[in-house]
């Protein structure tokens, strides 16, 4: 397989706080990887140099062989980035059908002044994306009215509606019910494989990482402490002691 | 409502105008100024959508109402100065829309207002050229070649004043429902979103703001047309107040609310003048207020509430 994202030697300090500090990862073309670390160790401020939302002070970033770093996010979305966020962003005055059909005519390229939005070719392929999601039900439910897990949904079928090649997701899971949690994550992880897209995900959930990640970067006060495959880096003492040791044992979920 | 509904509701109000204006011929003039100001609300409601209100509309109406006053003295066809005062307005409304647009809120509101202040200051003190406080009369108008005067030209511009907010009405409408107009209405919700979607906020309300300069401009060179005389008071930023305050007494839920609300305005103005002459601006005052309480979608919400109901 070949290296989609390619960082290396990122650097970026918020005053004092050393968000990156010498990032150095290569994401490969189909492959799903985790984030995981404590609070504050940067794991956000790489998504969010990745897709143009924050200004590396050093180093540089690759996609498909192809220099990212300053671009806008506008750009970086417009070469086959896309993400979804911690705290849904959606338009919270539209329906979900709204809300993804508008994700799908933004991706078609200039926005129609005469076009009803609606229109049969966009709600169409909104409408199968949603039901893709299991979401049919809350298609004309406002996006305000949602709960938090389904919010997460929608938030990452609109990044998804804009057929990336990598999507960026900061941690799906937080917020969705524990009871619901696995078969979201299943749903996600079915439409994103069937959909051939790479994706990095920041997750605090130790069963979620291990069962759907293909590898896992463990992040430490800006730096990549440890990177392999989820069995190795789940049962890495280090690791456990400082990450996975601030989830209380019996396997209740680590908070957002 | 749907889009039938409205565009009866539209033509039965076009319809009444008419009406109105055939059974009391002195309000004609109230209810050409009343569309005039309508349009220009109409761009106001454009911006509102993104969630941002200028406070310096103004600044269109009067130029466009200039661009006419002066017009006249070279081409008198209302035919050609109305669209080329419209045209003027939207074009200086991209320069200004270019710095503009990249601000929100109270900084977008305020640049407005200072940008329509400076235009009002040029128009007061380039005496030679504006007369300043005194303004400018029209010169003889014509319509399709032929002299306006007198109850002709009442009719015409009232009539042209109708097929304008029609027209206008119309495409707003098409436009409100289009990827365009939701991203439009996105950027009050979730601006930032747009971005990740590939699509740039700035350009979208660029295309807002451009557009309601136009409309503002149309809606300056009726009032021109109307008053035959223009004044640097159509800039001063009490009459963008007007323009702000008529969209939220008339409701930002459609495109026929500022009309309803440009009428009500108008008629409560010159009743309540006439009742309580030196307290005209309170009732006016007391009016929004109760809107804002009692009815915050405006009376267009009032009407779109009952027919849900219904």
């Amino acid at each position: 397989m070949s290296v989609l994202l390619s960082a290396r030697d990122l650097r970026l300090a918020f005053g004092g706080l050393k968000a990156a500090d010498g990032i150095d990862l290569d994401v490969e073309g189909g492959e799903f990887l985790a984030i995981i670390g404590p609070n504050g160790a940067g794991k956000t401020t790489f998504i969010n140099m990745t897709t143009g939302y924050l200004k590396p002070q050093g180093g540089s970033i690759r996609f498909d062989g192809q220099p990212i770093l300053g671009l806008s996010p506008r750009r970086i979305v417009a070469l086959g980035i896309a993400r979804s966020f911690q705290l849904p962003q959606l338009f919270t005055e539209h329906t979900v059908l709204q809300n993804v059909a508008l994700a799908v005519a933004a991706r078609e390229g200039r926005l129609s002044l005469v076009a009803p939005l609606l229109r049969r070719a966009f709600r169409d392929e909104a409408e199968e994306l949603i039901g893709r999601f299991g979401l049919s039900g809350v298609a004309q439910a406002r996006a305000d009215a949602l709960n938090e897990g389904t919010r997460k949904l929608v938030d990452i079928a609109m990044a998804v509606a804009l057929r990336p090649r990598l999507i960026m997701m900061d941690e799906p899971t937080s917020g969705v019910a524990a009871s619901e949690k696995m078969a979201i994550v299943e749903t996600l992880v079915r439409v994103l494989r069937g959909a051939g897209v790479t994706a990095v995900f920041v997750e605090h959930d130790m069963d979620v990482v291990g069962r759907f990640a293909d590898r896992v970067a463990v992040w430490g006060q800006g730096r990549i402490a440890a990177l392999g495959p989820p069995r190795e880096i789940l049962n890495d003492p280090e690791v456990q002691r400082t990450v996975i040791g601030i989830v209380p044992a019996g396997g209740v979920h680590a908070p957002a | 409502m749907s889009r039938r509904a409205e565009t009866l509701l539209a033509l039965a109000g076009a319809a009444l105008v008419l009406g109105l204006a055939y059974a009391v011929p002195w309000l004609r003039f109230v209810l050409t100024i009343a569309l005039a100001k309508g349009l220009a609300v109409l761009g106001i409601l454009l911006l509102l959508r993104a969630g941002q209100v200028s406070f310096g509309h103004a600044l269109y109406l009067a130029l466009a109402a200039y661009a006419v006053a002066f017009g006249t003295a070279v081409v008198p066809e209302a035919l050609l100065l109305v669209p080329a005062a419209g045209l003027l307005a939207g074009l200086v409304g991209l320069v200004i829309g270019l710095f503009v647009v990249r601000y929100r809120e109270i900084f977008f509101g305020m640049l407005n207002l200072a940008l329509s202040m400076v235009f009002y200051s040029v128009l007061e003190k380039f005496y030679a050229i504006t007369h300043g406080a005194d303004g400018i009369r029209l010169g003889p108008v014509t319509f399709l070649g032929l002299p306006l005067a007198g109850e002709t030209a009442e009719w015409t511009v009232l009539g042209l004043a109708l097929v304008l907010v029609l027209g206008f009405g119309a495409l707003l409408r098409v436009a409100l429902a289009s990827p365009w107009g939701e991203a439009l209405a996105g950027i009050k919700t979730r601006e930032t979103r747009l971005d990740f979607m590939g699509v740039s906020p700035k350009r979208v309300l660029l295309i807002a703001y451009v557009a309601s300069a136009g409309m503002a401009g149309c809606g300056g060179a009726l009032i021109a047309l109307t008053t035959r005389h223009v004044t640097p008071a159509l800039a001063y930023w009490t009459t963008s107040g007007e323009l702000v305050f008529i969209a939220i007494l008339g409701g930002a839920g459609s495109v026929l609310g500022p009309f309803l609300g440009a009428a009500a305005y108008e008629l409560t103005r010159v009743y309540a003048a006439a009742l309580v002459a030196n307290a005209w601006q309170a009732v006016l005052g007391i009016v929004l207020l109760c809107v804002i309480v009692f009815a915050p979608g405006g009376l267009w919400g009032l009407i779109a509430r009952r027919r849900r109901a219904a």
